[in-house]
């Protein structure tokens, strides 16, 4: 007759306990990253060296931090699609601001910065206050963000850049660069707080049920405006390494990076309906994305290439992560 | 005199152009449980929302033992002086269950303990009896779990005064009575409830003052001793005429009307087992059980939500492909299914959309809608079911909770089926309009429909000429109209009575 009793029973059988299944599906792209590694290493020799593993680390930093901005807004069930316009409109504005102000190059990095916040705000503020498509709304963003930066480099790339500016992006502390200790230790932060902090926890129940989390007493709406305020700055930081690992601001910096973005976090099962996912799961993705990547270029794709076969590799990677973890995408 | 624990003053409240309450005054006195009562779309969710803060009067006030309530963004003040469980699910599915319990105050400061907070949560569901792993995402629990689960959240802020908002609507017989011995148990700890709910005869039983919305205004608040069941109707729907009663007045059933719907040794282990069961066009049929019977599954298992591992489904003699949703809608089977939530329509849209959605294809050609003949057929079906709503166009997330399952209603008879299912048919209907929907089915019977009705509720099976019963995942028993009720109650208990006839 009771039913409660029934279930419960099943529940509470220490064979099937919920943190331990929950915890490896969170690892299920564990396995993949190792055959890719094994894969790589029967490729080409030099793969499996650590030169090119820090290489490919390297060279995911920039899209790792947009990843790392990306899931916090997937999960609290909005988008940001302008973090690829604030990639290029930070930096590039970093670096001419203070010289038409005729201000010192020590204020590159703060303007910089201050432009991913001030892009968070306006994108925040429209979302919540005025209640706009995030989705239409960050994709204005991104267009115009795109714009100006053209507008105001002229469309030409800018080579001098100050010395502070390109210190995070190019600098290496004991083999490992800056960009990937930095990247690193974002992470682990964004780990920690949407593991194991309220607010972190609060973009979790407004992703799952906005009226349940306010009924709770969660301020939603303060909640995702800083939400896309961090997602702005990260972004702003991603260009600032950017521009350092490459030594310029390019007129064209950050084009197409956003589809990495949402491949890299779908595939680390980061829902698109936002309240699924964690960060830890979108850095696999990202690292899946960067691996196959690097076995195709020492496979020796041609070049021209790239393009489409970056295409076809997302699809593959969606697949596999689908077939690896069994659950759904959305 | 004492103080209420909890009072609305002449609040008035509008959604655009309706106005949700006008003028409504309600004092709830230490320790009584007071009951809420009106039609669908009266206005009893919005004076909850309301009395819970979640949203401002437009006019009058809320005040709480004699001072005024705290200011809106205050949520955690309003948490300790009213807890309430809604009438929709504020349960967030991909969160775990201890994390729902502790929702925002997983820690008081820094870090998360995951440990801590399922041991605390383990402590608390015991004490609600609720033998669930808090570990497990919230979204697998059943409807009588979850409910527990808010309720034991609600309470756990402690406060004293809890408004519950048809707590009972999802629950099978056996979950309601489990909920009442908690209730009282909490009456006895001197807790405070306003308690809403369609069954006039829960509030009998666990209530002693009564207030009756209509049409948002109040109509009248008195002890319940003083309102019989005909009066409190009366009050409800301002009609001098008490409720008819589905008198079985349709014809007998002919026994050589060709079978519509034949179930065949379905199986599906740990659910149900060999259920065997035909229903002729033009005849009702109950299948009756509460939640552990199997009989929802069985009615999902025909419609296409679910899919049996053995047997077959025939409508019409014909075999139809399990599993699939189209699939049963083109053998002509229509249905309501059991969370309205969850699968019975899309609240964006509106009311004439949701009403015709599975038969868009039969309004016009080539996959054009004929905006004209949905709109005529919409209107027809908000005449029938007595649909309170703006009009068809508005969209089904604007109706109140009740309005909303007619809706869904509309759409299970829009496509005339050969074969009608309905899942707890008229859970959260008011008691005149549940009469009206009765009605309905009565009438798509005499037209020829086979109907087969799921539920434990008996005002559902009271129509019914034959209800079969199961207990535990099996057929426990066939009743033939003019069945006892006790009979039937005590075979969906499993208190084995003789089969009656
Ligand atoms: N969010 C909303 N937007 C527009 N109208 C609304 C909204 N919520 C409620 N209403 C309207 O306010 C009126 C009162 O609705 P309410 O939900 O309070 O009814 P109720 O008494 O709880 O009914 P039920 O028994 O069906 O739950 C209804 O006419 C409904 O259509
Ligand atoms: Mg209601």
């Amino acid at each position: 007759m009771s039913q409660v009793a029934e279930t419960g029973t099943a529940v509470v059988s220490p064979t099937r306990s919920g943190p331990r299944l929950a915890r490896l599906r969170d690892f299920a792209l564990l396995p993949v990253i190792a055959v890719l590694f094994v894969v790589g290493a029967l490729v080409d020799r030099a793969f499996a060296t650590t030169d090119n593993v820090l290489n490919v680390l390297q060279s995911q930093t920039e899209l790792g931090l947009l990843v790392l901005a990306e899931t916090l807004v997937l999960i609290a069930g909005r988008f940001d699609l302008s973090l690829e316009a604030t990639i290029g409109l930070g930096p590039a504005l970093g670096v001419l601001v203070p010289a038409w102000l005729h201000l010192s190059a020590g204020w590159s990095i703060p303007i910089c910065l201050l432009v991913g916040v001030l892009v968070g705000v306006v994108n925040g503020l429209l979302i919540v206050k005025f209640r706009l498509s995030a989705f239409v709304l960050t994709l204005g963003m991104l267009v115009a963000g795109h714009g100006l930066v053209i507008a105001f480099t002229k469309g030409a790339s800018i080579f001098k850049l100050p010395a502070s500016f390109t210190y995070a992006g190019s600098a290496v502390w004991g083999r490992v660069p800056v960009s990937v200790w930095i990247c690193a230790v974002l992470f682990a932060a964004g780990i920690v707080a949407l593991g194991f902090l309220r607010h972190g926890r609060a973009l979790y129940a407004i992703g799952g049920n906005v009226d349940a989390a306010r009924a709770a007493g969660i301020r939603t709406d303060r909640v995702l405006i800083v939400g896309y305020v961090i997602a702005g700055l990260l972004a702003a930081l991603a260009g600032l390494l950017y521009s350092g690992h490459y030594g310029s601001v390019t007129a064209s910096q950050g084009n197409q990076m956003i589809f990495q973005v949402f491949a890299a976090a779908v595939i680390g099962g980061v829902s698109l309906d936002g309240g699924k996912g964690t960060i830890f799961g979108a850095l696999c993705g990202l690292i899946v994305l960067g691996l196959i990547q690097n076995i195709l270029t020492f496979a020796g794709v041609p070049a021209e290439w790239f393009q489409a076969i970056n295409g076809v590799i997302i699809i593959l990677a969606l697949v596999l992560s689908r077939l690896v973890s069994g659950k759904a995408q959305d | 005199m004492t103080e209420p624990v909890a009072s609305a003053v002449a609040v008035t409240k509008r959604y655009g152009n309706t106005a949700a309450l006008t003028d409504v005054t309600l004092a709830v006195r230490a320790g009584e449980s007071h009951a809420l009562v009106g039609r669908n779309g009266a206005g009893k969710s919005t004076l909850v929302s309301v009395l819970t803060g979640l949203q401002a009067p437009d006019g009058g006030e809320v005040r709480f033992g004699g001072g005024p309530a705290p200011p809106l963004g205050d949520r955690a003040a309003w948490r300790r002086l009213v807890a309430c469980v809604y009438q929709k699910s504020t349960i967030i599915p991909t969160l775990s269950v201890a994390e729902n319990l502790y929702l925002n105050r997983q820690t008081d400061r820094g870090l998360i303990s995951w440990r801590r907070l399922r041991t605390d949560a383990r402590v608390v569901l015991g004490e609600w009896g609720l033998a669930v792993d808090p570990a497990r995402p919230a979204g697998d629990l059943n409807v009588e779990q979850r409910q527990m689960l808010e309720i034991a959240r609600a309470l756990s802020h402690g406060a004293r005064f809890i408004i519950l908002d048809e707590p009972t609507a999802q629950l099978d017989g056996a979950a309601i009575q489990r909920l009442f011995r908690r209730l009282h148990g909490l009456r006895e700890q001197g807790v405070t409830f306003l308690y809403i709910s369609h069954h006039l005869d829960e509030i009998y039983e666990v209530c002693q003052a009564v207030t009756v919305l209509r049409d948002g205004r109040r109509v009248v608040t008195a002890p319940v001793g003083e309102l019989p069941r005909p009066r409190l109707v009366e009050a409800m729907t301002g009609e001098a005429q008490g409720l008819t009663g589905t008198a079985a007045g349709r014809p007998a059933v002919r026994e050589d009307a060709p079978v519509a719907l034949k179930l065949q040794g379905l199986r599906l282990p740990g659910t149900y087992e060999a259920v065997h069961l035909t229903v002729r066009a033009g005849e009702v049929v109950g299948l009756a059980g509460g939640g552990a019977s199997g009989a929802l599954e069985v009615g999902e298992t025909i419609v296409g939500l679910r899919t049996a591992r053995e047997g077959t489904v025939e409508v019409a003699g014909r075999s139809v492909k399990a599993g699939s949703v189209p699939e049963a809608i083109a053998a002509g089977v229509g249905f309501v299914p059991h969370d309205r939530h969850a699968s019975g329509f899309v609240p964006t849209l509106s009311v004439a959309e949701n009403a015709t959605l599975s038969i868009a294809d039969r309004l016009g050609r080539f996959g054009w809608v004929g905006p004209g003949r949905r709109r005529a057929l919409a209107e027809r079906y908000i005449r029938d079911l007595d649909i309170t709503t703006d009009g068809p166009q508005q969209p089904v997330s604007g109706l109140s909770g009740g309005n909303q399952q007619k809706v869904v209603m509309a759409r299970a008879l829009s496509g005339e089926p050969r074969v009608l299912v309905l899942l707890n048919p008229t859970a959260g209907v008011d008691v005149r309009s549940k009469e009206s929907l009765l009605g309905i089915v009565d009438a798509a019977a005499a037209a020829g429909a086979a109907v087969l009705v799921v539920s434990d509720e008996l005002d559902d099976l009271r129509g019914c000429d034959r209800v079969a019963v199961m207990f535990r995942g099996r057929m426990a028993g066939e009743y033939r109209r003019g069945w006892p009720d006790h009979g039937l109650v005590a075979a969906m208990e499993g208190v084995s009575g003789e089969p009656g006839r």
